[in-house]
């Protein structure tokens, strides 16, 4: 008799068990009109990196997360709501951008993420914002003057999980081995302590984190485009053309070249008159 | 579900066995380690008692996660430069074998302390008496919890997907970003996880009752 | 040196007590929720009541023997497709509750099942119903028996929220890495120190329980 109910318990459980998993694969809740949510509560909730030098990094001192893109998500936000409106900051890291912008948890990503084909078949993307190119980050005076150069076996590069700059190195160096780590302060720390010859990612982020770490350079120039875009969710055409128009107010108000310069002035190695708008 | 597995089963496949092979250097390690702190802790020099305790309740009250971060990050800086999945077996084994010795300690501790005396008074010494009377029988007492901190660590293991150490949880989290379909894998790989973890705990669990 | 006392200024302590204390407020919430909710589940096992215990046994059996990382990618990222959307927080809160939960309610059934079940029969025999000799005789006893299992428990608890920074709960380990992220010559100074932060807390919690169990026994 006692076996009878365990039976029993076992097929009612895996029922339950199907039932959950078949609403995890049925349509997600961000399908709700971003800009009239927006407007009603008077925010845009942003994901943002807290570990990405001039991009958006963790200030210790108030816990502010500062950097290019958040004031771009600023001005950007007060483009669509007007001077009161406010922009909220959810922190993301490479792998869980993804998930929390499709799960409704934010509204918009601006998180250095690059416009790609295959994002373009989960996501929408607004027009780019900023042009970056990946490149290595290396100790000084390391061999390795280029991506060619890691292309050889027990070469290891280290990246950041749910970035795209870790697909580009299969195709560049499909010889290395790649190591995926959870953000970009796990990768940098990394690479401080020799677990891979280099760092890669977008130019932009490794400069910072030369700024940072002078005993570690920018080698061997982009050797790919990365157009960052806003990343929102598909079916949102209104809040789509909102962006790109608010994006366009911002860029011809001399507002983003400011901010260019505010954040990227002082960068070596980056040329700021070719970036502006 | 099933286009996961199609998909990505080789990576699925790599990433159950680094999960089974770091599991599994760590307990033999950890046993070891563990085994020789608690016959210290049981010993009658001092001062290997309180070195014993010392370590046991240093690792005890850390975070494996702190524990394994340090090996991959601050020994490659100062020592020598070690892997994600050696940083993270490392720290594995330290955090378990803590434990282990706990676990062993109290199994010496439920062998009556005649049987170490009847051993004395004829004629073995102290280690003799340990290794040939005690132990043996303090091993069938904890053989259960132990079975039971060889399923902790097999959970535990998935602190390898913070250092890079190609274990089931780290392909767990490169497949979810490849795939972006997040709960199917993670589902996957809780599948993989419950087939070493769940058969063992009901055998343990079979075990206790006989023993009992 | 040097390192250490820029390391250990002011603002970075500031930021890894604000991490410590949102590591303490999860656990604390986590660990009176997986107490209620272990202890009816410990029961409901105990009691083998038809149809429900098994699927609460089956349920206890799956969550205890899966990492607590994937039970926290579950409730972050697995709960807003049923509705439910919670922060970081929330959600490193409840897939704490829910695993420590089936962990404890293991340690509740056994802690019962080791009281000489005499008690309860003599209970009985003395007129108390099945409830009432479960609440006055039984559980009080299993109670003493099971506290320092239970507490070895809660200090796990406390660590294992260190695996939310995955998810980004800004917890000690989080702010720790925030820090050492920034500046490479603090990463030593950093890990001392947060060693040293989760090492008072738990070991307080084990002192704390010794001399529970002195003062009962």
């Amino acid at each position: 008799m006692k076996k009878f109910f365990r039976l029993v318990g076992v097929i009612i459980s895996s029922l339950a068990l199907v039932l959950v998993l078949s609403a995890c694969g049925s349509k997600s809740l961000a399908d709700q009109n971003v800009v009239t949510r927006a407007k009603r509560t008077n925010t845009i909730t942003w994901g943002v990196k807290a570990d990405t030098k001039l991009f958006g990094l963790m200030d210790v001192k108030n816990s502010h997360i500062n950097g290019f893109e958040v004031d771009m998500a600023k001005a950007i936000t007060k483009q669509i709501l007007g001077p009161k409106g406010k922009a909220e900051f959810v922190q993301v890291t490479s792998s869980t951008r993804m998930p929390l912008l499709k799960n409704g948890n934010i509204d918009a990503i601006m998180a250095t993420m690059t416009i790609t084909p295959e994002r373009l078949k989960q996501v929408d993307f607004s027009r780019s914002y900023f042009d970056a190119g990946q490149s290595l980050l290396v100790k000084k005076g390391s061999p390795v003057k280029n991506v060619r150069d890691l292309n050889h076996k027990g070469a290891t590069v280290l990246g950041v999980v749910g970035s795209n700059s870790v697909q580009n190195v299969a195709k560049f160096a499909p010889k290395a081995r790649v190591l995926q780590l959870s953000d970009y302060a796990q990768a940098m720390t990394a690479l401080k302590s020799g677990q891979g010859e280099a760092l890669t990612t977008d130019n932009g982020i490794l400069a910072g984190m030369s700024v940072e770490n002078p005993g570690y350079v920018l080698t061997g120039g982009a050797f790919t485009k990365e157009p960052y875009g806003i990343a929102i969710n598909k079916n949102q055409p209104e809040f789509k053309r909102d962006l790109n128009q608010a994006l366009t107010k911002v860029e011809q108000s001399g507002q983003y070249n400011r901010l260019l310069n505010k954040w990227f002035g002082n960068v070596p190695g980056m040329n700021i008159k070719e970036m502006e708008r | 579900m099933i286009a996961i597995f199609h998909n990505y089963g080789s990576l699925l496949l790599q990433g159950f066995g680094q999960t089974l092979l770091c599991s599994i250097i760590a307990l033999v390690f950890s046993l070891i380690i563990g085994s020789m702190f608690a016959i210290f802790e049981t010993t009658p020099i001092k001062f290997l008692r309180v070195i014993a305790r010392i370590y046991i309740e240093v690792f005890r009250n850390i975070p494996l996660l702190v524990i394994t971060m340090f090996f991959f990050v601050v020994i490659p800086m100062f020592v020598a430069k070690i892997n994600g999945f050696t940083a993270g077996t490392i720290g594995l084994t330290i955090y378990t074998s803590a434990f282990i010795a706990e676990t062993v300690r109290s199994g010496i501790n439920s062998v009556d302390p005649g049987q170490m005396e009847g051993a004395r008074a004829n004629g073995l010494s102290w280690w003799q008496s340990m290794r040939y009377i005690v132990l043996p029988q303090a091993f069938r007492y904890v053989i259960p919890p132990l079975g039971n901190q060889f399923i902790n660590l097999v959970k535990n293991s998935s602190v390898l997907a913070f250092v890079a150490g190609f274990d089931l949880m780290y392909q767990g989290n490169v497949i979810a970003s490849d795939s972006l379909n997040t709960m199917s894998t993670y589902i996957c790989i809780g599948i993989l996880y419950l087939i070493i973890t769940l058969p063992l705990s009901y055998w343990m669990r079979y075990l206790e009752k006989k023993l009992a | 040196m040097k390192d250490f006392i820029n390391a250990y200024s002011w603002i970075n302590i500031h930021y890894l007590l604000q991490g410590l204390w949102i590591t303490v407020a999860v656990s604390v919430v986590s660990i009176l929720g997986s107490y209620v909710l272990g202890s009816i589940l410990g029961i409901i096992r105990y009691v083998n009541i038809k149809i429900v215990s098994p699927i609460v046994g089956l349920f206890i059996d799956i969550i205890r023997n899966l990492p607590l990382l994937l039970i926290i990618f579950f409730t972050y990222f697995g709960l807003p497709n049923l509705g439910f959307r919670p922060s970081s927080v929330w959600a490193t809160i409840l897939a704490m509750t829910v695993f420590e939960s089936t962990m404890i309610a293991e340690i509740v059934r056994s802690g019962i099942a080791a009281v000489d079940p005499g008690q309860m029969e003599g209970a009985r025999a003395n007129g108390l119903s099945y409830g009432q000799a479960m609440y006055h005789i039984v559980l009080p006893q299993a109670m003493k028996k099971m506290i320092p299992a239970l507490v070895s428990q809660f200090i796990s608890l406390i660590k294992d929220t260190s695996l939310a920074t995955i998810i980004v709960l800004p917890d000690l380990m989080h702010n720790a890495q925030i820090v050492y992220g920034q500046n490479s010559t603090y990463i030593l100074p950093m890990f001392l120190m947060i060693a040293i932060m989760y090492f008072i807390v738990c070991y307080a919690l084990s002192l704390l329980s010794r001399s529970l169990d002195r003062r009962m026994s």
